[in-house]
C-alpha cells in the first residue's frame, strides 16, 4: 500500500490540535523528545518500510523547499 | 597482571632456504598469517588433500583474549576440521543475552531457542585457546608446513605464480606459489604489496576492554547496559570466558586519554563500581577505536585476502573472527577444486562475490549497533532514548534496541546457486547454510545431520528425504538419505520441518555446507546441471 496523502481524518483540525496541544508548555528539548517517541510509535504502527521510506522522502523534500523559500524571503 | 597463556614455537630452518634465489621452491598454496583464519584454512585444504605452506612473522600465539565469541557456524566448520569438540568442551556455552537501561532489565533474548543442534549458538573462548587447538591439529597433518618467524618482505605478481621474499632470523629466501592467501590481519602488509586500498568509516568513540579474573555469581549470559549506574551516560558489556575470566567492555568518550585510562590503577575503580567489589585481578587491558571498512576486491589474481585483512567491523556482534572463519570455509573447497583441476579459476571469483556481500552485511549491521551505542547527533540521541523508554513496556521498542546483533551466516546471492523451480514454504533456500537436525541411526544411536555431512565426505552432497525409490546419484557426489527404511531416521521430525521436506525432497549441498539447489523430485539431469553451476564448470 503506497503512502496516502489524501485527507484521512474526518476532522483534520482535531488531529492537528491534538499534536499541537501535546507540545504546549514543553521546552524545545522536551518537544524534540516527544516527537522522537511519536515518530517511532507511529512508524511501528504503519509497519511498512516502503511507506516509511516514502514518508521520509516527502518530509525531506518539503524541508528542502522550506529552507530555499526561506532563503529567498530574507 | 597475570601471565597469559602463550604458546611459544621455535623457528626452524627449512631446506627451501638453501636454494639459490633464481631457483626458488614452488608450492601450490602459501598462507600468510597463522591466526584463526589462516590456521583453519590450512587445515581445511590439507583435509582436502592439498599441501600448504603456512608462514607467520611471530613465533608464538598472540597475547590477550581478543576475539572471544565463536558462533554456531564457526563451530560447525571447526567440527569438520576435527577441533569442534575441543573448542566446545573448553568454551563457555551461552545463548541468553540481557539488555539493561540504568539498573532496569529491558529485554532478554535466546539465540538458540530450539533443541536438536549439535553445536551451541555461541561459545566464549579466548582466541589464544582457539589458536592453540588449531596449531595442535595442524601438527597432526603432515601436508601443512608451518613456518614461524617467516615474514613476507616482498611480493611480486606474475601470470602463473606469485614470487615471495621471506625474511627469517637466518636472512631472506625466495618462495614461489600458485596462490597466496593473505590472512595477515587488519594491518595486513600484503594489502599494501598488491596496491589495494582499504576504505571505510572511522568511529571516534573509544572502548576499554578489561579481562578480569574472579569467582563470581553472575550467570553465563551476555549482559549489556545502556547508561548503567556504574558508568553514567555510556554503555557497558559483561561476558564470561573460561577459567573464571570475565570480559568487560566499557565505552569511553571520544576525547578520553587512552594512556591514562588503560592504567590498571585507573581501570580498577570503574570495574569495582560495576561489580560491587574489588576482588579481581586483571588478565588483559586494552583500549581500542575501530573502523568499519573492506577491500574493494578480495581476489587480486593469485593473491586472495581472507579475514581481517579483507574486512574490519566493530566488535559488537561477534562478526570479526566469525566472518573470517566463514571466509576460510568458503575459500577452502573452491581453492582445492581449482588446484586439482576440477574447476576453473572462475570459481574463485565466487569467493569474492559471496564474501564481499557478507562483509557488506556485517559492516552494515555492526555500524548500526555502533551508531545506536554512540549516537552521532542530538536528535539521534533523542531517538535512541525514546527507544529505550518505549522498550520498558512495548514489544516493538524492545526489538528496536541494538546492543549488538549477533553474527548469523549470510545467505549468498550467488551465481553458484540454482534458483528454486518448485514450491517451498520453508527450509534453507539456495545460498543459505544447512541447518542442523537431530537424527537416529538404524541401531538407535543419536546423531546429527552435521555428523552425517562430515561422514559423507568432502565433496558435494545430496541430502535426500527417501521416497522408497533407489536414488540415481552422479558419481561425483555423496549422498545422505533420511527415511524410515534408511540408515538415518528423523525420529523427531525436526529435519522434515527444518527442510520443508516431503518424500523425494532433495537438497544439493556444497562442500562448505551451503545449499546449491533443491528439488521436490530428484532428476539426474537437474542435479548434474546444478552441480556444474555450483562448481563453475558449466
Amino acid at each position: 500500500m503506497p503512502l496516502s496523502t489524501a485527507s484521512n481524518f474526518s476532522k483534520p483540525d482535531d488531529a492537528f490540535r491534538l499534536i499541537v496541544e501535546a507540545h504546549r508548555g514543553l521546552s524545545d528539548e522536551q518537544s524534540a523528545s516527544l516527537d522522537a517517541a511519536l515518530v517511532l510509535i507511529l512508524a511501528n504502527h504503519i509497519g511498512d518500510i516502503e511507506v516509511l521510506r516514502d514518508a521520509v522522502t516527502q518530509g525531506k523534500r518539503r524541508l528542502a523547499e522550506n529552507s530555499s523559500s526561506h532563503t529567498k524571503a530574507t | 597482571m597475570a601471565q597469559q597463556t602463550t604458546t611459544q614455537f621455535g623457528y626452524r630452518r627449512h631446506p627451501d632456504q638453501e636454494r639459490p634465489t633464481n631457483n626458488a621452491a614452488h608450492h601450490p598454496v602459501v598462507i600468510v598469517g597463522a591466526g584463526p583464519v589462516g590456521l583453519s584454512l590450512a587445515i581445511d585444504l590439507a583435509q582436502r588433500g592439498e599441501r600448504v605452506v603456512l608462514v607467520d612473522d611471530a613465533d608464538r600465539i598472540g597475547e590477550g583474549s581478543r576475539a572471544i565469541c565463536f558462533s554456531k557456524r564457526s563451530l560447525e566448520f571447526w567440527d569438520r576440521l576435527g577441533v569442534g569438540r575441543r573448542m566446545v568442551e573448553k568454551g563457555v556455552v551461552w545463548s541468553v543475552g540481557k539488555i539493561f537501561h540504568g539498573d532496569q532489565q529491558l529485554y532478554q533474548f535466546n539465540l538458540l531457542p530450539e533443541d536438536g543442534h549439535k553445536m551451541p549458538a555461541f561459545i566464549n573462548l579466548q582466541q589464544f585457546y582457539a589458536e592453540a587447538y588449531l596449531v595442535d591439529r595442524v601438527q597432526e597433518l603432515p601436508a601443512i608446513d608451518l613456518r614461524w618467524r617467516n615474514k613476507v618482505a616482498a611480493l611480486e605478481r606474475h601470470n602463473d605464480h606469485v614470487a615471495l621474499t621471506i625474511e627469517t632470523p637466518d636472512g631472506p629466501y625466495q618462495l614461489s606459489a600458485s596462490y597466496v592467501i593473505a590472512c595477515d590481519g587488519a594491518r595486513s602488509s600484503l594489502r599494501g604489496m598488491v596496491g589495494a586500498d582499504f576504505q571505510g568509516q572511522v568511529f571516534e568513540d573509544q572502548f576499554l576492554i578489561a579481562d578480569v579474573k574472579m569467582t563470581a555469581e553472575f550467570p553465563t549470559e551476555r549482559w549489556f547496559w545502556f547508561d548503567p549506574p556504574f558508568h553514567a551516560g555510556r554503555s557497558a558489556l559483561l561476558h564470561r570466558q573460561p577459567d573464571d575470566v570475565w570480559r568487560i567492555d566499557l565505552q569511553l568518550s571520544p576525547d578520553a586519554d587512552a594512556v591514562f585510562e588503560r592504567r590498571p590503577e585507573n581501570v580498577r575503580p570503574r570495574i569495582a563500581r560495576m561489580l560491587g567489589h574489588d576482588q579481581f585481578d586483571f588478565e588483559w587491558i586494552s583500549i581500542y577505536k575501530f573502523q568499519c571498512r573492506r577491500m574493494a576486491r578480495f581476489v587480486h589474481d593469485r593473491v586472495i585476502f581472507a579475514g581481517d585483512s579483507a574486512h574490519q567491523v566493530s566488535p559488537f556482534g561477534a562478526r570479526g573472527a566469525n566472518s573470517g572463519l566463514e571466509d576460510a570455509e568458503n575459500l577452502g573447497w573452491k581453492l582445492a577444486r581449482v588446484l586439482c583441476g576440477q574447476s576453473p579459476e572462475a570459481l574463485l571469483e565466487s569467493y569474492h562475490i559471496e564474501r564481499s556481500l557478507a562483509a557488506d552485511e556485517n559492516i552494515r549491521e555492526s555500524t548500526r549497533s555502533t551508531d545506536f551505542m554512540a549516537p552521532v547527533t542530538k536528535q539521534e540521541a533523542r531517538l535512541r532514548q525514546a527507544v529505550l523508554m518505549l522498550a520498558k513496556d512495548t514489544d516493538f521498542g524492545k526489538r528496536m534496541i541494538n546492543g549488538g546483533r549477533l553474527s548469523t551466516p549470510s545467505t549468498y546471492e550467488t551465481p553458484l546457486s540454482t534458483p528454486d523451480a518448485d514450491t517451498w514454504s520453508g527450509g534453507p533456500r539456495p545460498g543459505a547454510s544447512m541447518p542442523d537436525a537431530p537424527l537416529r541411526t538404524r541401531a538407535g544411536a543419536g546423531t546429527f545431520l552435521t555428523d552425517a555431512f562430515i561422514a559423507a565426505g568432502k565433496t558435494f552432497t545430496l541430502l535426500q528425504f527417501a521416497n522408497g525409490r533407489a536414488a540415481d546419484v552422479p558419481d561425483a557426489v555423496q549422498a545422505i538419505q533420511i527415511g524410515a527404511d534408511t540408515d538415518l531416521i528423523d525420529a523427531s521430525g525436526a529435519a522434515e520441518t527444518r527442510y520443508d521436506a516431503q518424500p523425494g525432497t532433495t537438497y544439493l549441498l556444497r562442500p562448505d555446507g551451503y545449499v546449491a539447489a533443491r528439488f521436490r523430485h530428484l532428476s539426474r539431469a537437474a542435479v548434474e546441471a546444478a552441480l556444474a553451476r555450483a562448481s563453475a564448470v558449466s
